[in-house]
Formats: structure tokens, C-alpha cells, sequence
């Protein structure tokens, strides 16, 4: 369970992110919804250590932790980029594996043996000797699933998983979002698109701009 | 033109090459690795070097590369450093063709997008794997085609150090048109240069097919 407490940052005078708290259960989705503008994105690179907020707590099952820390117990978000950011010299494979071999020391037969029951998990058993640019976008994306969840994140964070791609798409990544639920990986969805959030969610936190100082 | 003649100077031209091949090899071996160094620096947030950095660049790229040998050999030692005339030709390249190195690869630097930066972040790997395994090989792929020019410049460039007095390919061939009152040694001299600006051509689009296997 990750639990965030009075999260707090501003950027300059602009305050972006005003006392927010939430709370992830394990195995449920988390959907946190608003207009562009309203701090979802910055409340994202929080959480995943990507932006420092000014002040809050993060505990991960009762225990501090710090998201843009380097321990082991700091290694517990996982991320999918709006726009995946996969690594584009590295194949399909390379890309899962780099991380697990680097920084968790495994075996490269056992970070490929985890890839490639990932991989078949997400229906890309015949895409791992391939290259990001030969990938689709909803590929891309899965690959970019398969990548955060090689490192056994406690949970899982999406940034705008649909705006990437192509609308009849939509369902399918509904789909592969509520599937790894079922396999019992705790997710975090940050979405400007309420229905498909509606349908995903377990917990629904909307989330509005403050002032009108913002865009 | 008789091959009599022919075999006649081109010992000369051949040795006045090796010189010329010398130049060209030791400056690239320094001059590309302190290329790199030096692009990192103008990109650093430690201001006083970069305008350091910056001003180096500004006055090896503002100033003609004869003027820079010059200065080099016959300025130097007024101020008390004396270089031979071989080191005083390789000081003055690699310094030289250091900043221009140091610009291209500042911006395949900065080319690189702060998605694949924060993509190795979240996946918790450090600064040095980052670069080595995935900004790396992505900066020597968008820079391949203009270091590629600059190495063939500096084939030709390298001639300007018969300004110092050293014996290279062209002066070679200047010195067998004047003794022998005909054009032929400079046209010979012509073609050496233009097959070794061909190998050179060769080996860059070998490098850059090695890396055409990402996008």
C-alpha cells in the first residue's frame, strides 16, 4: 500500500500541488483524474522521484520512503512515459533487461528468462529481438510495461496511457491495465480522460487546478 | 607524362604523406576523446568553466588554422614555451580541431531527449550507466555524419604545416613543380589526396552502417 501525505510543491509563486493525499491499496488501481493544468503530471514525478516536492511523506506498507532515492527500499515505483521513452539502441529484450542485470544484479539467464514470461504475458513473445522503431505505439507501449514491471515495482504508474495512441486502441490498454490487476500488480493511472478512467479504477481522486494562475 | 618521371619523385611524395598521416592520426586520437571532455564542460552547470569552455571554442573556431600554427611556433616562445616543429603542428591541430569536435558532440549531447534520461532514472540506474550503456551510443550516431566531415577536412588541412616548415605531402609535390618546372608532382599529389579522402570515406560509411540498426 502506498499512502502520500500532505504532498505539497510550487513551482515559484505558482502552487501546483496544494496538501494532497492518497492512498494506493495493494492489488487496486488508482485513477487520478483532471483537466490539464490541474497538477496530475507534476503529482506523477513526485511520487516517482522525478520532481522533489516541497514537503509530504511517502510510505510504502507504513514505511518512509524517498521515490528519487537509490536504496533498495527506495526501488519500489514503476513508471509508463506518455510517450514510453523506451531506450531506441537497445532491442526489445536489451531494453527489459538493462535494469535488472545493472541494478539488481540478476543473471542475464534469469533477467531474460523474467523478460521473456513478461513478454508473453503481454503478447510480444515475437518482438524481442526487434528494435523500438519497428514497434507499433501499443507495442511500444506493452514493451514499456514489461520494462517498469522486470523490476518488481510495488507499484505501477502510467502517465496519460491513452493519449499516445490511436483511440480503437483505448480498449486494449483498459484491457492489458485491468488483466495485470488480476495478476496482483498495484497501479496508479493518471488520466485527463474520465470515462476510461471510470472504467479502470478501483479509487477515483479528481483533481483541479488551483487559482487561476494556471494554464 | 613519362612513369619514369613518375617513379622518380614519388618516393618523396610518399614519405611527405607519411607526415601528412601522422598529423592526421594523432590528432584525431587526442583531439576526439578531449572533444568529448570539453563538450561535457560547455554543457556544465559550473559557470566559470563554461565560459572558460566557451571562449577556448570562440578562439580556435574564430581564428584561421595557419594563423593558430603560427602562433604556436613562433609566438610561444617569446613567452617561454618552445615546441619542436612537429609538436609545435600537432599542438595547434588538436587544440584546433579539439573545439570543433567539442561543438559537434555538444549538441548530440543535447539532442538526446530528457525522457531517455529520466527513463534510466526510474529504472534506477546511475549516471555513468546511463551515459555508457544508452545516451552513448545515441550521441555517436546523430554525431557520426559531421565528425565525418571534419575528418576529412583535416586530411587536407594538415597541409598547412608547411607554414612551420615541415615537409608533408604538398610541400613534397611544390617542391618537385618548382625544381622541375612541370605540373605533374601536384597532380599526383592531387590524387593521394583523394584516395586517402576516399579509404576515409569508406571507413565513415562503415561506421555509419554499424550504427543504422536503431532509429
Amino acid at each position: 500500500m502506498l499512502e502520500v501525505k500532505n504532498l505539497k510543491k510550487s513551482f515559484g509563486d505558482r502552487v501546483i500541488l496544494d496538501d494532497v493525499n492518497l492512498t494506493v491499496k495493494d492489488d487496486e488501481i488508482l485513477c487520478i483524474v483532471g483537466p490539464s493544468g490541474a497538477g496530475k503530471t507534476t503529482l506523477l514525478r513526485c511520487i516517482t522521484g522525478l520532481d522533489t516536492p516541497d514537503s509530504g511523506e511517502f510510505l510504502m506498507d507504513g514505511k518512509p520512503f524517498d521515490p528519487s532515492g537509490t536504496g533498495a527500499s527506495d526501488r519500489v515505483i514503476g513508471v509508463v512515459f506518455q510517450d514510453f521513452n523506451l531506450f531506441p539502441n537497445l532491442s526489445v529484450m536489451e531494453n527489459i533487461t538493462l535494469a535488472p542485470t545493472m541494478v539488481l544484479k540478476q543473471s542475464k539467464d534469469e533477467a531474460t528468462k523474467n523478460a521473456q514470461e513478461l513478454l508473453a504475458k503481454l503478447g510480444l513473445s515475437t518482438k524481442e529481438n526487434l528494435y523500438p522503431w519497428q514497434l507499433s505505439g501499443g507495442q511500444k507501449q506493452r514493451v514499456a510495461i514489461a520494462r517498469a514491471l522486470a523490476m518488481k515495482p510495488k507499484i505501477l504508474c502510467y502517465d496519460e496511457p491513452t493519449s499516445a495512441l490511436d483511440p480503437n486502441l483505448r480498449q486494449d490498454v483498459a484491457n492489458i491495465i485491468l488483466s495485470l490487476k488480476k495478476s496482483g500488480v498495484t497501479q496508479l493511472v493518471v488520466t485527463h480522460d474520465f470515462d476510461f478512467a471510470e472504467e479502470i479504477a478501483d479509487e477515483l481522486l479528481k483533481v483541479n487546478p488551483i487559482d487561476q494562475s494556471q494554464d | 607524362m613519362s612513369l619514369n618521371y613518375v617513379s622518380q619523385i614519388l618516393p618523396s611524395l610518399i614519405q611527405g604523406a607519411g607526415l601528412t598521416l601522422q598529423i592526421f592520426f594523432w590528432t584525431l586520437i587526442i583531439s576526439i576523446p578531449l572533444g568529448i571532455i570539453v563538450s561535457l564542460g560547455l554543457t556544465s552547470k559550473i559557470k566559470p568553466l563554461k565560459w572558460i569552455l566557451e571562449i577556448y571554442v570562440w578562439l580556435m573556431r574564430g581564428t584561421p588554422l595557419l594563423l593558430q600554427l603560427i602562433f604556436v611556433f613562433y609566438g610561444l616562445p617569446i613567452v617561454g614555451i618552445v615546441f619542436e616543429r612537429y609538436d609545435a603542428a600537432l599542438v595547434a591541430f588538436i587544440l584546433n580541431y579539439a573545439a570543433y569536435f567539442a561543438e559537434i558532440f555538444r549538441g548530440g549531447f543535447q539532442s538526446v531527449s530528457v525522457g531517455q534520461y529520466e527513463a534510466a532514472k526510474v529504472l534506477r540506474l546511475n549516471y555513468w550507466q546511463t551515459v555508457r550503456k544508452i545516451i552513448i551510443p545515441q550521441v555517436v550516431k546523430i554525431v557520426i555524419p559531421s565528425i565525418g566531415n571534419e575528418v576529412i577536412n583535416l586530411v587536407k588541412d594538415s597541409s598547412l604545416v608547411y607554414v612551420i616548415g615541415l615537409g608533408d605531402l604538398l610541400r613534397a609535390g611544390n617542391i618537385a613543380t618548382s625544381r622541375d618546372v612541370t605540373l605533374i608532382p601536384l597532380l599526383l599529389v592531387g590524387l593521394i589526396y583523394l584516395i586517402l579522402v576516399g579509404i576515409c570515406t569508406l571507413i565513415l560509411r562503415q561506421v555509419e552502417k554499424r550504427y543504422s540498426y536503431f532509429k
